[in-house]
């Protein structure tokens, strides 16, 4: 006769998960993050609480940022009735041709960017130009969290917590001169550390270059972002210092930025310079005007599952029509994409 | 039939990737968005063994084995079948079956109808791709199965025109596309040295 001894480390069959709910773990982890996050609101207004997220990988955040954390604005804009998409998401699933043009590409080339000194050129028609190391061009600024829908120009897109200060913040600091009529950002050209820039096919005359109308860069929504998910910004999603715009298309929020210039023409933005038919200057989320290549009135958000794909209808501004349909006032956008 | 175990272990090497990302995309293992990606490696799949579809032949020449030859109908299918499965992809994952959106893409869109182009291509070859088909058409069989050089370059276009800032990896199926039609400019042919074994006295025939 076989006697059977468990071992202390033995399951036993009362410990088995029932089928059903191990099949609906998903639902179950999500209904679990959910009751949290509402649990969770009323501390929202002091603590630095790292694990504000679910599942963010810690970084190894600069000391300024450290510092200013705890002082930070939380949920200063909100998104209703629509998730936040996964952290894993948002930092394995970029457009950040400097590291390379596959979706996963940054996410596994992006480690090389060192972020640490960094230093950012503030130049052209303002009163105090000059090159700040990014904790001295920092210390003036209160950090706000945003959550913001983002719209990628091909249709798709996601909802994700930055932690940033609106650029009308900077431009009080910088002093703009009367000629000033745009903003212009350029990212970082580093070959070394960026793949991407050392392809001999790529059509990308580097650096990337983006740029706003000054009206544009002004409006509250418009945001210079260091931080999302409760943490710094992941090398990937452009550290240490990215634009976020969110009326406008992703291609628009340039990445790792090293220079913002005050300058009296449109500058000439890196995708208009490649295809000035499918990318515009302004390049406003617009369910009316489609990309030659596909339609913009729908867009995937992200994650969409293969059976269940998370189809909806793209919205004027991308949800932000309120707070700044003014700022085209009386222009075509069919012409001015 | 000759090359049981060759031709198997083509028939499985060619469905077995499929299946795979099929098989990805249930354990979420393709990202966020796992229709674009299975629609985005379906389409370099099918231009891929259309390249290989079309090496069978210099192999053939260059080697002398009979093999490449044996196998080159078949690959031609899975090329086909890859492109069904392509499409059928971009109509769930991409337009979400939404039909009339189809004829809005299919009479707006250069890519679409150059890829679409491609399709009726491939279909008209893969549905002439049978022994009797070969019979009935004699001579102009051959002829209308040339319509594969015009496949690879509506492919390669197709494919140009979503590639959007980088041109590394398009190149280099182009370039290998460019030395397979440029393996068939007979002067070109006729110099191809036989590398290994004798001509098989079967394919002076074919």
């Amino acid at each position: 006769m076989l006697i059977k001894i468990p071992k202390s480390s033995d399951c036993r069959e009362s410990d088995v998960t029932p089928e059903s709910l191990y099949l609906s773990r998903r639902q179950v982890l999500g209904a679990t993050m959910a009751g949290l996050a509402v649990s969770s609101l009323p501390r929202w207004a002091g603590a630095a609480d790292a694990a504000r997220y679910a599942d963010v990988e810690p970084g190894k955040a600069p000391s300024w940022f450290v510092e200013k954390l705890p002082s930070t604005q939380w949920g200063a804009v909100t998104v209703k009735n629509e998730p936040i998409t996964p952290f894993k998401d948002a930092t394995h699933y970029n457009n950040f041709y400097e590291f390379g043009t596959d979706k996963g590409d940054p996410a596994a080339n992006a480690g090389s960017l060192k972020t640490e000194p960094w230093s950012v050129v503030v130049d052209g028609e303002v009163g105090k130009p000059g090159r700040y190391g990014l904790e001295d061009f920092m210390k003036p600024y209160q950090l706000e969290e945003r959550i913001y829908r983002l719209r990628c120009v091909e249709a798709w897109s996601m909802v994700i917590p930055w932690i940033g200060f609106p650029i009308s913040a900077l431009l009080k600091q910088v002093e703009p001169t009367s000629k000033a009529k745009y903003i212009r950002f350029e990212t970082l050209q580093d070959p070394k550390t960026m793949p991407g820039q050392r392809s001999g096919f790529a059509l990308i005359d580097w650096p990337y270059v983006e740029g706003l109308r000054l009206d544009e860069a002004m409006n509250p929504l418009a945001i210079l972002a260091v931080g999302m998910y409760g943490r710094e910004l992941p090398n990937q999603n452009g550290a240490p210092l990215r634009l976020v715009v969110p009326w406008k298309y992703g291609f628009k929020s340039v990445k790792s930025i090293v220079r913002i210039s005050l300058v009296s023409e449109q500058p000439k933005t890196t995708w208009q310079s490649i295809a000035s038919d499918e990318y515009g200057f302004y390049a406003n989320v617009n369910p009316t005007v489609d990309h030659p290549r596909w339609t913009q009135a729908h867009e995937r958000r992200l994650p969409s599952g293969l059976f269940s794909p998370n189809v909806r209808d793209t919205l004027m501004f991308n949800g932000y029509q309120d707070e700044v349909a003014s700022l085209y006032a009386g222009m075509d956008l069919r012409k001015d994409y | 039939m000759r090359f049981p175990v060759w031709r198997i272990g083509v028939f499985i090497a060619a469905a077995v990737w499929p299946l795979f990302w099929l098989y990805e995309a249930l354990m979420n293992a393709l990202g966020p968005d796992p229709g674009k990606v299975l629609v985005d490696r379906l389409g370099l799949g099918t231009l891929i063994l259309l390249l290989i579809t079309l090496s069978m032949t210099p192999l053939q020449k260059l080697t002398g084995w009979a093999g490449w030859i044996a196998v080159r109908r078949q690959l031609g299918l899975w090329c086909f079948a890859y492109v069904v499965l392509h499409l059928s992809g971009y109509a769930a994952f991409i337009l979400g079956f939404d039909w009339s959106q189809l004829g809005v893409e299919l009479s707006k869109r250069p890519y679409i109808i150059v890829g679409a182009l491609g399709f009726l291509g491939l279909l008209a070859l893969a549905v002439t791709s049978n022994r009797y088909s070969q019979r009935r058409l004699g001579v102009r069989w051959k002829k209308l199965h040339r319509l594969v050089y015009l496949i690879l370059g509506l492919g390669l276009l197709h494919m140009l025109w979503i590639v959007r800032a980088d041109l590394k990896e398009w190149a280099i199926y182009a370039f290998i596309g460019g030395v397979l039609l440029l393996l068939r400019v007979p002067p070109v042919m006729r110099r191809i040295p036989r590398l290994l074994g004798r001509k098989a006295p079967s394919a002076t025939k074919a």
